[in-house]
């Protein structure tokens, strides 16, 4: 099973800057070990739920790097909100991690 | 030339995202590197591995089917917080001064029966695969984030091991007549762009603590002290010294006393 993701939600204000790190290798398919290529491997699409509701959602490609890190911001979240961030590869393979939005300084 | 690369590989020692290398060196294009590296340091993908570690110390795993929540990290039984900023330390269980991933091991060990010779087969992290003790130590060091480093020098064998330590520190041998004393034993050296630390200086050696265990983007792995002194040995052309042995945990002592006192942050970043 895929490692798990670290996830940040910190409110600033009404906004919830949410930080999160995904552990995946994104292989890009171009790089070969020992003279044969290391397939493609990344992740090909990400969605965030803040209670339950779609609040953003991206494809991307293997461009991306390893350990991919993503930020992004939701707007009239409050403190105790739930995010819920998935992730899934193009081997099917998904992972679902969750937090609670925590009041900012 | 094949030297200067050498001393490039040891120079790697050195790297790290500390605000006072900048005061210190007063060197612009070092100031840049800093500012670049506290940015990244915002997102470390170590964290990834502190989850990852956190969950391994909590499962019950191994032969014995056990969790390392009883582990004795010198501050009492699954006792974590603070506990890295103060090893090496003496274990009178053991009766040895043992480093963080040292005891680590010793945990996995005589809790959960994994054997020394599994865990010492492939103790480096690669590409595609980290070792647990890696990830492990990697939760552990976490814990102490904002600690001030504080390595006992109280009982006589961890005072034994700091001598050690020095004396391995200074030790030149290998086919290039070297030690770890060449490079980093001398104040302002630097290699290309690279400023060297004087680990023989309090305010500098924290350097060499500070940003271990380390996420090294070349590759994206995590890597441990453990790994970056086992690197030195190979690139000065000694033999390797064993996993977890005594020889790294006195030369840690050495390094890890010499910077105590200053703030230790935690898991960091490497170029």
């Amino acid at each position: 099973m895929a490692d798990p993701m670290k996830i940040r939600a910190t409110l600033q204000g009404d906004v919830a800057d949410v930080r999160v790190l995904m552990a995946h290798p994104m292989e890009t398919g171009q790089r070969k070990q020992a003279g044969k290529a290391v397939p493609l491997h990344f992740i090909q699409s990400i969605t965030a739920q803040l209670n339950g509701k779609t609040v953003f959602s991206a494809d991307i490609s293997q461009a991306i790097s390893r350990n991919p890190v993503f930020a992004f911001k939701v707007k009239g979240a409050k403190a105790g909100d739930k995010i819920v961030i998935t992730w899934k590869d193009n081997n099917g393979e998904t992972r679902t991690d969750e937090t609670t939005v925590r009041a900012g300084l | 030339m094949r030297q200067a690369l050498v001393l490039g590989f040891v120079a790697a020692f050195a790297a790290g995202p500390w605000p006072q290398a900048a005061a210190q060196t007063e060197d612009p294009v070092a100031a840049e590197f800093d500012k670049f590296r506290e940015v990244l340091e915002q997102d470390n993908p170590a964290e990834l591995w502190e989850v990852k570690g956190e969950q391994l110390w909590k499962t019950p795993r191994g032969p014995k089917n056990a969790s390392l929540e009883k582990c004795d990290l010198g501050l009492g039984p699954g006792v974590v917080k603070g506990a890295y900023a103060q090893m090496p330390r003496y274990f009178a269980d053991v009766d040895r001064v043992m480093d963080a991933e040292a005891r680590i091991v010793h945990c996995m060990i005589t809790l959960q029966g994994f054997t020394y010779a599994e865990l010492a087969k492939a103790p480096f992290s690669s590409e595609t695969r980290t070792p647990d003790p890696v990830s492990i130590t990697t939760y552990v060091a976490a814990q102490s984030a904002g600690v001030k480093l504080a390595p006992s020098q109280n009982h006589p064998k961890e005072k034994a091991a700091y001598a050690a330590g020095k004396e391995i520190f200074f030790y030149r041998a290998g086919a290039f007549d070297f030690s770890c004393a060449s490079c980093h034993g001398v104040d302002g050296q630097r290699i290309r762009t690279q400023p060297l630390p004087n680990f023989t200086k309090p305010e500098q050696a924290i350097r060499s603590v500070q940003g271990w265990p380390g996420y090294r983007m070349t590759g994206g792995v995590m890597h441990t002290l453990q790994w970056r002194l086992n690197d030195c040995y190979r690139q000065q052309r000694f033999p390797e010294p064993g996993y977890a042995s005594d020889t790294l945990s006195a030369l840690l002592t050495y390094i890890t006393v010499n910077a105590s006192g200053q703030v230790y942050k935690g898991p960091g970043i490497k170029r």
